[in-house]
């Protein structure tokens, strides 16, 4: 039942989808680095882990949903929430801890959460998710209709139990589950080799009997078709499937190891920096003639725009008052 | 009022509550087929369906999370632990996703899930399957803990739980399952979470106990009652949020404490309850508040160890008579 497909892209590209995507990849790509510039600036604290290079499997795997879709993520979900349509002057307030964050400043990098868009949040505990993804599968099947989840981790979370509870039980009870696993190839500083007994990770989808792939995570399209047809099976008849998008990040796991050199080699870095997916998905519009270099500077000048906006916001917004401590707790 | 065991009412308020909301659903290991562990579930199946009545794989974490998941699409799970020892399986979830989704998404999704099933000392079940539970919840902002004593109580509190739009920690006991009392049939009986009861009203000495511990605490009042102390026995019934009121206002009172406490004592539910009267209500006391409490040991098996980590009859009286002479 399980296969494992990196054919190429199917997706018929035209200017208007290739914008939209050239812009979402772009919008992650300049927001994550000025959430580092602000880092830097002691604006932001606690930990910041940056989407940096991974940005096509958000991009791609968020482009085949519809808005009463959902997606939840771990902590390196900055990507996410916003290719699910986020406001990023909201996600940039929130992670300068002010007021008009998603979370009202409390939640941080690690916990946005916006239901407006249904973005499931941010998670910080690896795994702890993925039953999540579950139950917002189980409640669509007890409400009834075709919506579905999308859920992202990284490789880290496969050797944990409940990635293999909440596949087991999705596969059991038929809940429409895209679990996609971004293998970045290393669980902070653990390479893969070193973490899993199996290191081709769609092949746990052969365990439960579900469909599992595995996509280049650097191709835009390609992650755009692959979890298409995922989408597709959840909404037709509830299969979930597991989607392993191999992909890179392009900075350390968080901005305490910035560099990310200790357990990887700099030519490592540099090679894989050539599989920029932005770059190569920049290349092929102007290639195919569905983009111009015009487009790409109106692209990159919007999506500057949009992070200056974030961050002029996010200033201008009032720390949480003294009262916000107690706010939430419970719900009255 | 119908007299009915402490399981039946369970039965009922489950029944109830799934009638009147169809977002209310029950989740666990052995709930449908098999009729419930300790048959609290029992019939529950017949009446609602396998939709609604779902019996889940051994996998505490994986079940939990999906609970606290489909409450954050608008439903209104209740989880069964065949026993809250296995919790522990699930403590990130309850911790970690349950109790703080509420704030760290700034209210935008609230959890109104139900953890229910028997904890606390049972009948030589020995370490991992005999122990107080309430502890490692009651610490945490964002849940409610619940430990009711009584039929009508189980029943009451249940309701209110399963109503209630937070998670709630509902730890009942296998060892009360067959107690029989009077219950309200009528289904909109309610008791609100964070209420405490006087059990037993008495004049002398405050004894704060739920569960056995209140029921052995009824026992050995009567005892003393023959030598003229008079007890008042106030039941907490929710642990948080804890009715403070009530139990500081039976202390200004009596003037006298004893908190009693099935599990291990130390930094339980009794330091906090004695440094709770000590802060509210120092100058109304007569004596110091003494707390009498499991052993720090883990559950022994055999029949002898096990009567000696629980806290006796005998102990408890002499705590109260101690309190009583100073």
């Amino acid at each position: 039942m399980a296969q494992t497909k990196t054919a190429l892209a199917q997706t018929r590209l035209d200017g208007e989808l290739a914008r939209r995507l050239l812009t979402q990849m772009a919008l992650i790509r300049r927001f994550e680095e000025k959430a580092a510039e602000m880092y830097a600036l002691g604006k932001i604290g606690g930990f910041l882990h940056l989407y940096i290079g991974q940005e096509a499997v958000a991009v791609g795997a968020t482009s085949t949903l519809r808005p009463d879709d959902y997606s939840v993520s771990s902590y390196r979900e900055h990507g996410h929430c916003l290719a699910k349509g986020s406001d990023p002057r909201r996600i940039m307030a929130e992670l300068f801890g002010r007021i008009d964050g998603l979370s009202r400043g409390k939640g941080g990098s690690m916990h946005l959460f916006d239901k407006s868009v249904n973005f499931l949040g941010g998670h910080g505990i690896v795994g702890a998710h993925l039953p999540l993804a579950a139950g917002a599968g189980f409640a669509i099947k007890y409400q009834g209709g075709d919506r579905v989840v999308l859920c992202y981790f990284g490789d880290g979370a496969v050797p944990e139990g409940e990635f293999h509870e909440s596949m087991n039980l999705a596969a059991l009870w038929k809940l429409p589950v895209i679990f996609i696993c971004e293998n970045n190839r290393y669980a902070m500083g653990t390479a893969i080799h070193r973490a899993l007994a199996q290191t081709e990770i769609w092949r746990f989808a052969e365990t439960y009997g579900i469909p599992g792939e595995a996509v280049d995570g650097m191709d835009v399209l390609a992650v755009r078709d692959t979890v298409g047809r995922a989408v597709e099976r959840a909404r037709r008849d509830k299969t979930p499937t597991l989607v392993e998008a191999r992909t890179y990040r392009f900075r350390g796991h968080s901005m305490r190891d910035p560099a990310g050199s200790v357990y990887r080699t700099k030519e490592e870095v540099e090679r894989e920096k050539l599989r920029d997916p932005i770059t190569l998905f920049s290349e092929r519009c102007l290639k195919e003639g569905v983009l111009v270099e015009a487009d790409l500077k109106n692209v990159e000048k919007a999506v500057n725009d949009l992070a200056d906006e974030a961050v002029a916001f996010a200033e201008a917004s009032p720390e949480p008052p003294p009262e916000e401590l107690f706010r939430d707790v419970y719900k009255d | 009022m119908a007299v009915m065991t402490y399981r039946e009412a369970l039965n009922l308020a489950l029944r109830e509550e799934m009638r009147r909301d169809p977002r209310v659903f029950v989740m666990g290991e052995e709930v449908g087929l098999y009729d419930g562990a300790y048959k609290v579930t029992q019939g529950l199946l017949k009446e609602f369906g396998e939709k609604r009545i779902i019996d889940t794989p051994i996998c505490e974490s994986g079940f939990t999370g999906v609970g606290v998941g489909a409450a954050m699409l608008g439903l209104r799970p209740v989880v069964e632990m065949m026993t809250f020892n296995f919790s522990i399986l699930a403590l990130d979830q309850i911790v970690n996703s349950a109790a703080k989704m509420c704030y760290m998404s700034g209210g935008q999704y609230n959890i109104p899930l139900v953890i229910r099933g028997p904890g606390g000392p049972a009948a030589q079940l020995a370490a991992q399957h005999s122990q107080s539970m309430e502890t490692y919840f009651y610490h945490v902002p964002g849940l409610k803990v619940v430990r009711p004593s009584t039929p009508a109580d189980a029943k009451g509190l249940l309701k209110s739980a399963i109503r209630d739009d937070n998670p709630v920690i509902f730890i009942e006991a296998e060892t009360l399952y067959a107690v029989k009392g009077e219950v309200p049939e009528d289904p909109d009986f309610l008791i609100p979470l964070g209420q405490a009861v006087i059990r037993r009203e008495g004049t002398d000495v405050t004894v704060v106990a739920y569960m056995g511990m209140m029921y052995r605490a009824l026992e050995v009042a009567e005892e003393l009652a023959r030598d003229g102390i008079s007890v008042e026995i106030v039941d907490p019934r929710t642990l948080r949020p804890m009715d403070t009121e009530t139990i500081i206002g039976s202390v200004r009172k009596t003037h006298r404490a004893v908190v009693l406490e099935a599990g291990a004592g130390f930094a339980g539910m009794g330091s906090e309850i004695a440094a709770e009267i000590q802060e509210e209500a120092f100058d109304d006391l007569d004596a110091p508040v003494e707390r009498v409490t499991g052993e720090n040991a883990p559950m022994p098996y055999a029949k002898n160890l096990e009567l000696l980590k629980t806290p006796s009859r005998a102990k408890i009286a002499a705590a109260i008579r101690r309190v009583c002479s100073a």
